[in-house]
């Protein structure tokens, strides 16, 4: 289906022309202004689903800001999407979207909620403007913009110590990442007088330069990733934040994971199979640099799980395992690029993106509903609430089984994919993948059993089920999760192959800006 | 904050114009000269904390309210994004300059090779520069009185 071309730029302006109308609406009814967010936001959506059908169908979209075509040398802001960009735009607005669904009940009960609504439409912004854009120092400004929102929104309930100490972390470590990715853009710039991907993707050298800005990239975008061992802000803000804010973290950290990737495959894609140091392809040094911190995310995630007692921090535990499983899938790609079994690891690793944000985002609305319930978070003081909560315990159900990856749930087919990969690189690989996620499962078990089993705790005799807003979205959530389990074949022909084939064939993304090598 | 002596507030009264107009022609004339929205913004909301500074909090909270002016930091922003979008409507793309060339509001098209600047050039460049100047000012302010306001509730539980 065809869109015309401004669509692309829609996506963006849309929610940002709605975060700056939403102080106006909320001085006239609090309700109106819940009501024109949630338009807002179910707008977008159905603008990326446009596209989503439009870029899967015809190819790559370029949009030029500005002005009606490109003319050289560029200057212009240019956005250009493929299909892993809108892959990656249709995760955080179905995240957004559901988040902001979930608010309406469970931050009724506070002040300042025109500004929690703004501060929410501008991370929207950010991170679909991360996502589609095809500038370097654009992506720059849209990171920022994210992290300037997101820290204001972890920081959120200031009358608790641990959020503002939270969000002052992830302030400092986000603006550590944003220097070090600007520093590695004034570096591109300065040695090729472009800040276009496309444009420095065609002509780059790497030289020593590009090396060093290869690594300051890599290191602040999986940083902000929250990759271990630089994910010591991970676990602070996902369990002080509101529960609704969790959930839209947890899309924009995913958007750090997509610059990592359109930066190894897209920008550097042309000196991936250069024969660097030892003999030995840049793609499978990088690779392997990322399998091996993939390993160690999985290990540390797991492990800290096991030992944590609130029921946030655990969850935010349990993502950055997750975190390490997309790694793996994805590090394995780039080793063995150009071979089959690197593909498989590829689509798993990319599939994985998708069941990562839904299923621990789906948990952490469940545990955002147990704290409204019963305004308790720590797993020693919770129990037996299964008899009076049986719609969250069932959404608990389908969540922590699609984290560990059981079979009927879409967590499964996205690791059964990097598990058969990964043995193919190195066996020990997908024995240590393996085990964590039987590791992941007792975790979980352990957590169903403590919150939602046992005898009924006198002090939760009267706890009711949560408000039906909380109950729609985690709805919504739990049926796309069910879904993918039973469909993943459709999924991964219509969304992760193409998406996958984006990332690999980035000469396609060049030859969009770049005219007979300009 | 509390009051300062008479004779620096009758000095704030007579400086506090030419701070004003100086922070208003750098916005104005910021598609000419170096500055612009954000620094000319910056400048003026500097005259207004100069206000706070020598009048005290609370008679400046007496005549401005904080719920006024974060209306017309939106109307700021608003202004910005409503302008780029116009740029869609009336010109070919998103944050095009549909008024350049226009021969209406800033729409001429300057000499080349050198000379006097015209101010009545730049199409929806100088628009912009207004819009972020109004947010800049009113922002800027509303965290300086914010500030204030904090500082003055916290000497008043002390006592």
């Amino acid at each position: 289906m065809n869109v015309p071309d401004y669509t692309v730029a829609l996506v963006v302006a849309v929610p940002l022309l709605g975060a700056f109308l939403t102080p106006l609406v909320g001085r006239i009814n609090d309700k109106l202004r819940n009501i024109f967010v949630i338009i807002v936001l179910v707008l977008n959506a159905f603008l990326v689903f446009l596209l989503a059908s439009d870029v899967l169908t015809t190819g790559i979209k370029t949009y030029v800001f500005g002005a009606k075509d490109l003319t050289y040398p560029i200057v212009r802001i240019l956005f250009e999407v493929d299909a892993m960009s809108i892959f990656m735009a249709i995760i955080s607005s179905i995240l957004v979207t559901v988040a902001v669904i979930y608010s309406w009940s469970f931050m009724k009960e506070n002040t300042g909620l025109d500004k929690y609504y703004t501060l929410i439409l501008l991370l929207t912004a950010g991170m679909l403007g991360m996502v589609l854009t095809g500038d370097m120092f654009n992506f720059f400004v849209f990171l920022e913009i994210s992290s300037i929102a997101s820290c204001a929104l972890i920081a959120f309930w200031t009358n608790k110590g641990e959020s503002v100490e939270a969000g002052f972390k992830y302030i400092v470590i986000s603006a550590m990442g944003a220097l070090f990715v600007l520093f590695a853009v004034a570096l591109l710039y300065g040695q090729y007088n472009a800040l276009n991907i496309a444009i420095l993707s065609n002509v780059i050298q790497y030289t020593f330069l590009d090396k060093i800005a290869l690594v300051l990239l890599i290191v602040a975008l999986a940083m902000k990733a929250g990759i271990v061992p630089m994910h010591m802000w991970l676990p602070d803000s996902y369990g002080s934040a509101p529960s609704s804010i969790s959930i839209i973290l947890v899309s924009a950290t995913l958007a750090s994971l997509y610059g990592v990737l359109r930066v190894i495959f897209t920008l550097y894609g042309n000196v991936l199979s250069v024969i660097a140091n030892f003999d030995i392809p840049v793609n499978v040094i990088i690779g392997w640099f990322i399998v091996a911190l993939a390993i160690i995310s999985i290990l540390i995630g797991v492990i800290m799980a096991l030992i944590q007692t609130d029921f946030k921090r655990l969850i935010a535990y349990g993502a950055v395992a997750e975190l390490g499983y997309m790694f793996l899938g994805i590090g394995t790609g780039i080793v063995a690029l150009g071979t089959a079994y690197g593909k498989t690891a590829l689509d798993g690793g990319i599939f994985h993106i998708m069941n990562d944000a839904l299923d621990v985002g789906l948990l952490f609305l469940v545990a955002g509903a147990i704290y409204y319930a019963t305004k308790e978070t720590s797993l020693d003081k919770l129990g037996g609430l299964a008899r009076n909560m049986k719609y969250t315990t069932v959404f608990f159900i389908i969540g922590f089984l699609a984290v560990a990856g059981m079979p009927p749930l879409n967590g499964f087919a996205s690791k059964l994919l990097i598990y058969e990969s990964t043995f193919q690189l190195n066996p020990i690989l997908a024995i240590v993948a393996i085990l964590c996620s039987i590791l992941l499962l007792a975790v979980f078990v352990k957590v169903f059993y403590s919150v939602f089993m046992g005898p009924q705790l006198p002090k939760f005799k009267d706890v009711k089920e949560v408000p039906k807003s909380m109950l729609f979205s985690m709805g919504i959530i739990a049926c796309i999760i069910v879904i993918f389990g039973l469909f993943p074949e459709f999924i991964i022909n219509n969304l992760v192959e193409p998406a996958a084939n984006a990332l690999i064939g980035y000469s396609e993304y060049i030859s969009q800006v770049v005219v007979g090598g300009v | 904050m509390t009051e300062m002596s008479k004779i620096v507030r009758t000095i704030t009264s007579i400086a506090f114009p030419f701070a004003m107009i100086y922070g208003l022609y750098v916005i104005a004339h910021g598609h000419l000269t170096p500055g612009g929205g954000f620094q000319g913004g910056a400048i003026a909301a500097s005259a207004c904390a100069m206000i706070l500074v020598a009048f005290g909090s609370k008679w400046t909270l007496n005549k401005i309210k904080e719920k006024g002016l974060s209306v017309f930091e939106s109307l700021g922003a608003i202004g910005f994004i409503a302008l780029a979008l116009l740029g869609l409507v009336f010109g070919v793309a998103f944050f095009n300059n549909f008024l350049t060339g226009s021969n209406f509001l800033f729409g001429t098209i300057p000499a080349t090779g050198s000379g006097l600047a015209d101010i009545n050039t730049g199409g929806v460049i100088p628009l912009m520069n207004f819009a972020v100047g109004l947010k800049v000012i009113v922002g800027l302010f509303v965290i300086v009185l914010v500030m204030a306001y904090a500082s003055t509730s916290f000497k008043e539980d002390k006592k």
